[in-house]
């Protein structure tokens, strides 16, 4: 006998409470949907865990939770997001991904043929990435209860030998680099904002960072101090949380940060500053001065890093303000963020 | 990007600051309010005052319509919020602005209370024809600039013969406040104003003009320059004014002359006296009772009026009595004066006006001033 009767209707079905139970209909999502597009030897098994051989050394895990509003926007949808926001969470310890679980709360009535396309975006961007999805949740709540679909992902990953990057590692006289323009993926998920539409070329630069951060360790080795992914509070709360954590501060060139002719005239509209803007696929690295160049044209001959930039250095200063000589001629202080630019970005 | 670009060019700057530092006598002080918000966002964003000389201080006004609403109007909105029946429409940034004991819209919509941000007034319509059953309040704010859409959308309202929309208006005038900065009852205490010229709003201006401040030049003597938004336009202004400053001149100066004229834009104006009426007073975080400055609807528009539709009180919470907003608007005192600065006010916990947008004289000098007064102490 056929484990199920009739076919999930991807076209015109959307999920229910069923959905959700435990029973037959949650195990064919499970099955139709899931395993489909993420299709690994693991899920296959079928078991409520995943089971894998270590090798030695040190190992990062990490966790983060995706609500992003809208879930699709120009650039990827929430499921790419997934994948690539928790691989660039282990590639900033320099380390490889290897697995990720995935964990689904689902709102009742959501639409199959989204859930598909979500699910087989992150199943693309994990086989990309080279990760596997290998263990997974899903949970149906009550409409009203969910906007759509949240999704969590866990990971781990392995550290080369040797290798040590960490916040508290910045030292006076580092210089700070940069992968490429700032603010791409918050002002596309703003442009498909209800009530904020507006027309702009700008896709998210959503995008897994590791094989980059490899390249990047090649050219850099140990003067690589650390790198940090600069998402939500975009470069300018990466930066002060840095100041903070290596107790120095930073000063910045305004003229050298890149940013896109588009990002900058949607911030100009809306008010907002692209140093406080998310980021989904970037990173800033700080490296020890005589490693600068070497690191920054390895970066450079990478496509992520094709617009990447020196942009600023570490320097004494027990306040922790991170600083920066503007385009103008002043000076200014890129403080913390306080409140929120715009919520869910991410 | 252009039409930004070139109001930013470095080289101009340079110039200009060249020029202010030539022409500003070293024995003379001189210091300017720029009344604006925006005006004061550009003097941070860009840095402008470490290109003045040290004798040039530009005093950070009460423009920003965010930051001079009193604590009692947001406790007024909280309160119409948390009305079941009721979703307030408002602009993003007004959902932190503290009311009485800590209070905020955004505490107000965590706790259930259905507020919504908009982004334009025109969205805050749309909520109100999407759900006809409830009704639907738009949180108007803001100086002459922001008064014709609302006025527009009341219109528009009444055409589309909306009944479950309404208006909480708060919008304020500008002059009579620039007015009562130089001559309130509150000066008695101060003892002085210490301002020598203004840097007269943009946008405002080219909503009203610039012959509302004609007056205001001659009946207290003080410089005025008109100047856009951009950080060239306030480099110039500065020029201007140290120029009048040194030729005992005080007159109204237009720098903005590509976007503002003397009368201003008829038709906005025509637009707002249709709808709205002026208020014998109106309250301002900071300075109090001012006469004269704050709008209403017109009884013909009392149907739209949310405080007449949902019988609202007039809520008045006195500022705390340490905060010195008052004096530091009026240049007599500087944010680092106040007791309250840094400690008890902090943008994260912002009590007076001046810290509670970014653009406020003392959130201000707390984000690039403090670290100014770093660099000083260290070079000394």
């Amino acid at each position: 006998m056929k484990a199920h009767q009739r076919k999930l209707d991807i076209r015109n079905g959307c999920v229910d409470l069923s959905h959700g139970s435990g029973g037959r209909a949650m195990s064919q999502l499970i099955s139709g949907l899931f395993h489909e597009a993420f299709g690994n030897e693991w899920l296959a098994c079928g078991n409520d865990q995943s089971a894998f051989d270590v090798g030695a050394g040190r190992m990062v895990m990490t966790t983060d939770g995706y609500v992003v509003s809208p879930l699709f926007f120009p650039g990827g949808n929430i499921g790419s997001l997934a994948v690539h926001g928790t691989v660039n969470d282990i590639a900033m310890a320099g380390a490889r991904p290897l697995y990720l679980s995935a964990s689904f709360i689902i709102e009742e009535g959501f639409r199959f043929s989204d859930l598909k396309m979500i699910a087989d975006s992150m199943g693309e961007a994990a086989r990309a990435a080279g990760v596997y999805i290998i263990t997974g949740d899903t949970k149906v709540v009550e409409r009203g209860k969910a906007d759509g679909l949240f999704i969590s992902t866990a990971g781990i990953g392995v550290v080369p030998a040797g290798l040590d990057l960490s916040a508290g590692n910045a030292r006076v006289g580092d210089r700070v680099l940069i992968s490429g323009t700032l603010g791409d993926h918050g002002v596309a998920i703003m442009s498909k904002r209800q009530n904020l539409a507006f027309e702009t070329e700008i896709v998210s630069d959503s995008a897994s960072l590791h094989e980059f951060v490899a390249s990047m360790l090649a050219a850099g080795g140990k003067g690589i101090r650390l790198m940090r992914d600069p998402t939500r509070g975009g470069l300018a709360a990466t930066l002060n949380e840095i100041a903070q954590q290596s107790g120095l501060g930073f000063r910045l060139q305004e003229a050298s940060i890149p940013v896109k002719p588009g990002v900058a005239a949607a911030c100009e509209l809306l008010g907002l500053d692209p140093l406080y803007v998310a980021n989904e696929g970037k990173l800033a690295a700080i490296v020890a001065p005589e490693v600068a160049a070497a690191v920054l044209a390895a970066m450079r001959v990478h496509p992520l890093g094709r617009d990447a930039a020196e942009i600023g250095e570490a320097v004494a200063d027990d306040h922790h303000f991170v600083q920066m000589a503007t385009s103008f001629g002043g000076g200014r202080i890129v403080d913390w963020l306080s409140g929120e630019q715009l919520p869910r970005i991410c | 990007m252009k039409y930004a670009d070139e109001f930013r060019d470095k080289e101009i700057a340079l110039g200009l600051a060249k020029a202010i530092r030539s022409e500003a006598d070293p024995e003379k002080s001189y210091r300017f309010m720029e009344f604006c918000g925006g005006h004061t966002h550009a003097i941070s964003r860009y840095g402008l005052e470490d290109m003045l000389p040290k004798n040039v201080r530009m005093i950070h006004g009460p423009g920003c319509p965010v930051c001079v609403l009193p604590a009692g109007r947001i406790d007024m909105a909280i309160r119409l919020a948390e009305r079941p029946d009721v979703i307030l429409c408002v602009y993003g940034d007004l959902m932190r602005v503290p009311g009485s004991q800590g209070a905020s819209l955004l505490k107000a919509k965590a706790r259930g209370a259905d507020v919504r941000m908009v982004y334009s007034t025109i969205d805050a319509i749309r909520v109100a024809e999407e759900i006809p059953g409830r009704a639907v309040v738009f949180f108007a704010i803001g100086f002459e600039t922001t008064t014709p859409p609302t006025a527009v959308m009341i219109r528009l309202a009444e055409k589309k013969q909306l009944k479950n929309f309404s208006v909480f208006c708060n919008h304020v005038l500008t002059p009579p406040a620039m007015q009562n900065i130089l001559e309130s009852p509150d000066i008695r205490n101060i003892g002085r104003v210490e301002i020598d010229g203004f840097v007269g709003p943009a946008h405002v201006s080219i909503i009203i003009g610039t012959e509302p401040y004609e007056f205001f030049a001659e009946e207290f003597g003080k410089p005025v320059v008109i100047a856009g938004f951009e950080p060239l336009d306030m480099m110039q202004a500065i020029l201007m004014l140290v120029r009048q400053v040194n030729e005992h001149r005080h007159e109204v100066e237009n720098q903005y002359s590509r976007a503002v004229t003397r009368d201003g834009n008829l038709r906005a104006k025509e637009e707002v006296s249709d709808v709205f009426e002026l208020r014998d007073q109106f309250e301002w975080r900071g300075l109090g009772l001012v006469p004269y400055s704050g709008l209403k609807l017109k009884r013909a528009y009392a149907k739209y009026d949310a405080e007449v539709r949902f019988d609202m009180n007039e809520l008045r919470v006195a500022d705390n009595p340490a905060c010195e907003c008052g004096a530091i608007l009026r240049g007599v005192k500087k944010p680092v004066d106040c007791k309250l600065f840094g400690t008890m006010c902090t943008p994260e916990t912002p009590m007076g006006s001046c810290m509670v947008s970014s653009e406020g004289a003392c959130a201000a000098h707390w984000t690039y001033g403090r670290f100014r007064d770093h660099q000083q102490r260290r070079a000394s």
